[in-house]
């Protein structure tokens, strides 16, 4: 229960009390969150990540696009290179480290952009129902309708690669799923009594949407945009395997797969570390959702 | 009749998991039931009654447990016993009936196959066989064609049906207890009356027992033969029926009949007794007694430091309380209170006029149904209310009294017909045209607490906006306001920084009261502002809002369906029937003869906490025509227990004048003042 | 059901109409690139203008989108630069072969997905259901090409037992069903993931339902309780998106036919838009685009089907 109020100490919206009141709301959700051993796990496989990113140039033993022509010689793993070289003599362990940096800025961008648009999209559909709903919602279907990475090889390929691009991308793709989960609890939540009242005094619609509405529908879009990410981490890795990704020579572990997995049956360890790196940094952010939506449930 | 009762439960002890750890919900709680008996089990919400029924037939789910105390049921004890003895006797030997009757029902199973699965798993009969039952369960619980309603899905029937199959499907494989929890709570007044004349019926028939939860006292009174009253997890007092009405002992049991709304007293004698503090939850437990923190004659250290036994009252050895002080406290009469009735502010200036309103819902076409008919909320009505006095609207679901309310607030625009309010047209102003002086003028509460207030804001916020919003104010301004506002609903000012869900449902709805205020409002639109509450909660708000009214000469338009409430709160009153005004007039008018017949048959089925209460119940019968349907006579018509002939099918019902008092109806007044029977007692101070 | 018949039609013309001019548009916007690659890097502007004038492509875009228009309606879906041949001939057979490993796929996930999610929504928090979660959660973070690496370094590199290619070309030594074996298997345990923890909240949902209660307390043996009362309920939402799955399962496995240079559509794409075969990629968006409004329309009817609440 909610820690009492001294009276007379803080007046009850004075900015000391406000922040006050913040900082404690913040400490609650960290605390809950450590209840879900999921959601710990994952937070902690993501933080992992991002403080790797983060000192990427710092801790990188290699830069990464350096050729080290004598370990051609012995590419597989040993003291020198801790995850060996691949077929350039790059050093692998440098070139994962560095690849997570734009990983970690393209997918929580994208999901960002994402959400934003999906939040304004799905809000305006349900809130103003009739028309303005039939064309958003059969927008949201047809670009939903259109396989996803059909859609990124023609818009890639016609435009070129870039993390600009990428992002863009991902956000109009995303956008419409979004779109969809916030529509159908503005539907719900815009015949609550607290929403008549607001129209009783006379908010306008903007300010009923954005500060009546959407605070509430937050529980299953936060879990949503973490199941997002993940999925973005996906689709950028799939993007470089296919060679549609970011240009090289920059690390991107897609990329680095593509170049490589052609030579798995000798030299394994070349692809199957960035496939694991992927996929330890996809499994943190599904296992921050499902705990997130434990939590949620459980509330 | 053996002398081992049927059930018999004895210092059971639940505890559910919380996140702070298990807390003990119910402590000790010990009762017996016999054979053929009915039981009832009253309490507000928390106190525990629904988790005594889901112990006793196991279902407490993950967070529960039973951890002590023992329930034998038939001889056998049902605490220890597995799975397959479990799963014998459930829907065999106990059956149970529940609140909310749709939710209960699957909705992709037919009826018929829903009731025929209990007897095909426990006494393996065919199917053809299970379908006979069937048939005859249906006719038994009344439902007019039997075969045609086992084919249908639970969403294509009513309420009332469906709360009648979920009897039929607890009864037909004829069970020695019946668990019913909340069985009509939900439903209307008169399909309530009709579903608690059934249960009387099938229990003579069946020889079942029952054991009754509901927090509806009147309901229980007029079931049950034997009442338990719970206060957070325990029984503080249970004997009969008639004794616990009559001369209740424990301080709650008097605090609940004292704040109840009888038909026949108002609010011009004295102001409703509501028992003071909140309804406390069995989460957390005092070392005494559970109520002492809102007992009047609580004593420090007696009552306040070990658990109270239950103990025999005096001459009465069927009679129990747990009470130390039970013994000591004065024979018990209806209390009025003392405090100096209101002076109300007497003027016959008209603030809100209706005129031949009428509201069509247009269909929105469905994506997989196709065009439904349009909907005739409320047809040609006229209602009046007077500056500084309360106007009450009746009805049941579908009678079109939220509609108006919407109209009047401007969240609907009429189809036809105008609505003044102060003299100025609203009717076709939707809220967003009306200027801020008309916003400012009439101000709605809402019906369930836990959506009024926005769950991401705070209370401080949503008062503080109202003010900004309706009077102008800058934001730094707006906390004197606040902390006023909250003083007058009479909340501590420290609530402005609580979130909602903190809050518990009545001062969630006394700080909706607050909100509404915010722009001083000469109207205040009320949709059912208590429905949702706890018994003792309900006389706080009802009593707030007579002061409030009176302290600000507002005119008040309370909507609700509980005509005791209504007789106690309003001036005047309009009974509502499938969109049309079946009577208006003065409060004592209308609940006096000559009655519409649908008001004679309202007032007979509202259940009255008094077991000698005799009353002739008028049940309808007979099927409610659908609100697309135009009627071309007298909407009641097809369920009209006084119906007269042809001409009430054909011919819309003329209005009846008597002053001030209105009623349409073909019979003639004199005529229904001649074949009608006063229901309701006049006004009687104390007993 | 007529007006439900009728509206989705129209829905399924409009978007393909859109959607054909979207990437009608996009495509042709400088239409000198076509003469340009078909003459090389050395052909000067004049000769490029020269031949830009031949084809058409100079005229206005919607003209040239009215005549794109009229050849489809007469079965004729261009010439594919990438593979030299009409597109019909070229489109048609990669769909086939993606057919089969989608149908193939499909086969193996529902029931998989289904029975794993049930069993895990009914007994919630259970040791059964806490495995199953995680499994789904793991296999669904793993890329499919991580996946095919994965499984590839185990069955080709390591055991040796299964090919690391699935040309379908003849004479590469290994059978068919050898052949599909990793692809499916890399599809299969990909999607399962997602469907599962679908299907799996679905049934959480449903058991807390209060008519599980009912039935649960009538005295109903449990299975009866999950398979009667329970699946049909849970199933309602999770029937649209298995049916959206058909959807992916046609375009998305190009990252599964690109590891094991399989003959598909999505590779063919892939294909088409790195070389930028115009006349194959609108095909080809206009192929899936269609799959995937009509599952769409499958899935609606699907749930309209089993809800008796939404027939009425």
């Amino acid at each position: 229960m909610s820690t009492p109020i001294a009276a007379g100490t803080l007046s009850a919206s004075s900015p000391a009390a406000s922040r006050a009141r913040l900082v404690r709301r913040w400490r609650r959700r960290i605390a809950l969150l450590g209840e879900s051993t999921p959601a710990t796990v994952g937070i902690a496989i993501i933080l992992a990540w991002v403080v790797l990113a983060m000192l990427a140039p710092l801790i990188a033993p290699y830069a990464p696009n350096a050729n080290d022509v004598l370990a051609l010689a012995h590419t597989t793993p040993s003291r020198a290179h801790w995850l060996g070289t691949d077929h350039l003599g790059r050093d692998i362990l440098s070139r994962i480290l560095w690849g997570a940096r734009p990983v970690l800025v393209i997918a929580p961008l994208a999901v960002l952009g994402a959400a934003a648009l999906g939040s304004l999209l799905g809000l305006a559909a349900g809130y103003y129902g009739r028309w303005i709903d039939l064309v958003i919602t059969r927008a949201c279907d047809i670009v939903l309708s259109f396989p996803v990475i059909i859609l990124y090889m023609i818009i890639l390929a016609r435009f070129g690669s870039s993390a600009w691009n990428i992002i863009g991308v991902l956000t109009l793709t995303k956008a419409p799923i979004i779109a969809r989960i916030v529509r159908g609890m503005t539907l719900d939540l815009r015949e609550r009594e607290y929403v008549a009242a607001a129209k009783m005094r006379g908010e306008s619609p903007l300010y009923i949407m954005l500060v009546e509405i959407l605070p509430n529908a937050r529980g299953p879009l936060v879990v949503d945009m973490c199941l997002r990410t993940g999925y973005n981490v996906i689709i950028i890795g799939a993007l470089g395997f296919l060679g549609i990704g970011l240009p090289p020579p920059d690390p991107d572990w897609g990329g680095m797969v593509k170049d490589t997995y052609g030579m798995m049956m000798v030299w394994p360890h070349m692809a199957l570390f960035p496939c694991a790196a992927i996929s330890s940094l996809v499994v943190g952010f599904n296992l921050l959702a499902v705990g997130l939506r434990e939590l949620g449930l459980r509330d | 009749m053996t002398d081992a009762p049927l059930l018999d439960v004895r210092d059971l002890r639940v505890a559910y998991a919380t996140r702070g750890g298990e807390a003990v919900v119910i402590p000790s709680v010990s009762f017996q039931l016999n054979a053929g008996e009915a039981l009832g089990l009253v309490g507000e919400s928390g106190c525990g009654k629904s988790t005594i029924a889901l112990s006793i037939v196991r279902y407490l789910g993950r967070a529960g447990r039973i951890i002590g105390g023992s329930i034998r049921f038939e001889g056998r004890e049902l605490t220890s016993l597995d799975e397959t003895g479990l799963r014998a006797i459930r829907g065999r030997r106990i059956a149970m009936v529940y609140q909310d009757p749709m939710a209960s029902l699957n909705p992709v199973m037919t009826v018929g196959r829903q009731l025929m699965e209990a007897p095909m798993t426990h006494e393996g009969v065919s199917a053809s066989a299970a379908r006979a039952r069937a048939l005859a369960m249906l006719a038994e619980v009344k439902l007019a064609d039997p075969a045609a309603v086992m084919e249908r899905y639970p969403h294509q029937l009513s309420g009332g049906q469906q709360q009648r199959i979920v009897i039929a499907m607890a009864l037909i494989t004829g069970p020695a207890l019946l668990i019913m929890d909340e069985p009509t709570t939900g439903l209307d007044v008169t399909v309530e009356a009709a579903v608690l004349d059934l249960v009387r019926e099938l229990r003579s028939r069946h020889h079942s027992a029952i054991l009754f939860i509901s927090h509806n006292l009147g309901s229980v009174a007029r079931v049950c033969d034997r009442v338990a009253v719970m206060y957070r997890g325990e029984i503080v007092e249970d004997g009969p029926v008639r004794s616990i009405f009559a001369s209740p002992r424990h301080p709650y049991t008097r605090g609940l009949l004292d704040c109840l709304p009888t038909l026949g007293s108002d609010k011009h004698q004295a102001p409703l007794v509501p028992i003071a503090g909140q309804v406390e939850s069995s989460l957390t437990r005092p070392p005494g007694c559970g109520f002492a923190g809102r007992c009047a004659h609580a004593e420090i250290g007696r009552c306040t430091s070990y658990p109270i036994a239950s103990a025999t009252v005096r001459g009465e050895p069927e009679h129990h309380v747990a009470c130390v002080r039970a013994e000591e406290l004065r024979q018990w009469t209806r209390r009025c209170g003392t405090d100096v009735a209101h002076e109300f502010v007497a003027t016959t200036e008209t603030m809100v006029a209706i005129h031949h309103l009428t509201k069509i819902y247009e269909p929105r076409r469905r994506r997989f149904r196709g065009t439904r008919a349009a909907v005739r909320a409320v047809s040609d009505v006229d209602l009046t209310a007077a500056r500084g006095r309360t106007l009450a609207i009746v009805g049941e679901s579908g009678c079109g009294k939220s509609t108006i309310a919407k109209v009047l607030s401007g969240l609907e625009v009429a189809t036809a017909g105008r609505v003044t309010l102060d003299g100025v047209e609203v009717g076709a102003l939707a809220i967003d045209a009306r200027g801020p002086a008309l916003k400012r003028k009439l101000q709605m509460v809402f019906q369930n607490p836990d959506s009024t207030l926005n769950p991401s804001h705070t209370v401080g916020y949503a008062i503080g906006r109202a003010l900004r919003r309706l009077q102008g104010r800058a934001p730094g301004d707006v906390a004197g306001g606040v902390a006023r506002l909250l003083e007058v609903v009479k909340l501590s000012p420290a609530m402005a920084a609580r979130m909602p869900r903190h809050l518990s449902g009545g001062e969630k709805q006394r700080a909706a009261i607050a909100r509404a205020l915010a722009g001083d409002p000469a109207v205040i639109v009320a949709d059912e502002p208590v429905s949702a509450l706890d018994v003792s909660v309900q006389a706080a708000i009802v009593n707030l809002l007579t002061e409030i009214q009176a302290a600000r000469g507002a005119t008040l338009v309370f909507i609700s369906h509980d005509l005791a409430v209504v007789r106690y709160l309003a001036d005047t009153v309009a009974v509502m029937y499938l969109g049309t005004v079946a009577e208006v007039g003065p409060v004592e008018r209308v609940f006096a003869p000559p009655y519409h017949p649908y008001t004679e048959a309202l007032l007979s089925a509202v259940p009255v906490p008094d077991p000698d209460h005799v009353g002739a119940r008028i049940l309808l019968e007979g099927r409610v025509s659908g609100a697309g349907e135009i009627p071309r006579g007298c909407p009641f018509a097809t369920r009209c227990p006084r119906r007269v002939g042809a001409v009430c099918d054909e011919t819309p019902p003329p209005v009846q004048h008597f002053g001030d008092h209105r009623l349409a109806c073909h019979i003639p007044g004199a005529e229904l003042a001649r074949l009608q029977t006063a229901l309701v007692e006049p006004r009687s101070i104390g007993r | 059901m007529k007006r439900f018949v009728v509206k989705h039609l129209l829905f399924l013309l409009l978007t393909l109409f859109a959607v054909s001019l979207l990437v009608f548009t996009l495509n042709e916007f400088s239409p000198g690139a076509v003469a340009r690659k078909i003459l090389g890097a050395y052909a000067t502007q004049d000769q490029v203008d020269l031949l830009t004038k031949q084809m058409g492509l100079d005229r206005p875009v919607l003209v040239r989108y009215v005549d794109y228009l009229r050849a489809l309606a007469s079965g004729d879906l261009g010439y594919s630069t990438r593979f030299k041949l009409p597109v019909k001939d070229v489109l048609f057979k990669h769909l086939a072969n993606t057919a089969m490993l989608a149908a193939i796929a499909f086969a193996c996930i529902v029931p998989l997905s289904t029975v794993l999610g049930v069993v895990a929504g009914m007994r919630e928090a259970s040791r059964l259901d806490r495995a199953i979660l995680m499994f789904g959660t793991v296999v669904a973070s793993i890329p499919e090409f991580a996946l095919g690496v994965f499984l590839a370094s185990v069955f080709v590199v390591w055991l040796g037992w299964l090919p690391g290619t699935a040309t379908l070309l003849p004479g590469g030594g290994w059978s068919l069903p050898a052949q599909l074996v990793l692809p499916v298997a890399v599809i299969v345990l990909f999607d399962s993931g997602y469907v599962i923890s679908m299907i799996r909240a679905s049934m959480v949902e449903v058991m807390q339902r209060p008519y599980i209660r009912t039935a649960v307390l009538k005295g109903l043996p449990f299975r009866a309780v999950i398979l009667r009362h329970a699946v049909r309920n849970a199933m309602l939402t999770p029937v649209t998106v298995i049916m959206l799955e058909i959807n992916y399962l046609i375009a998305g496995v190009v990252v599964v036919e690109t590891v094991f240079a399989y003959p598909g559509f999505g590779r063919m794409m892939l294909e088409a838009a790195l070389f930028k075969d115009i006349a194959l990629i609108e095909a080809g968006a206009l192929v899936a685009v269609f799959l995937a409004v009509v599952t769409n329309i499958l899935g609606d009817l699907a749930y309209m089907l089993l809800d008796p609440r939404i027939r009425a």
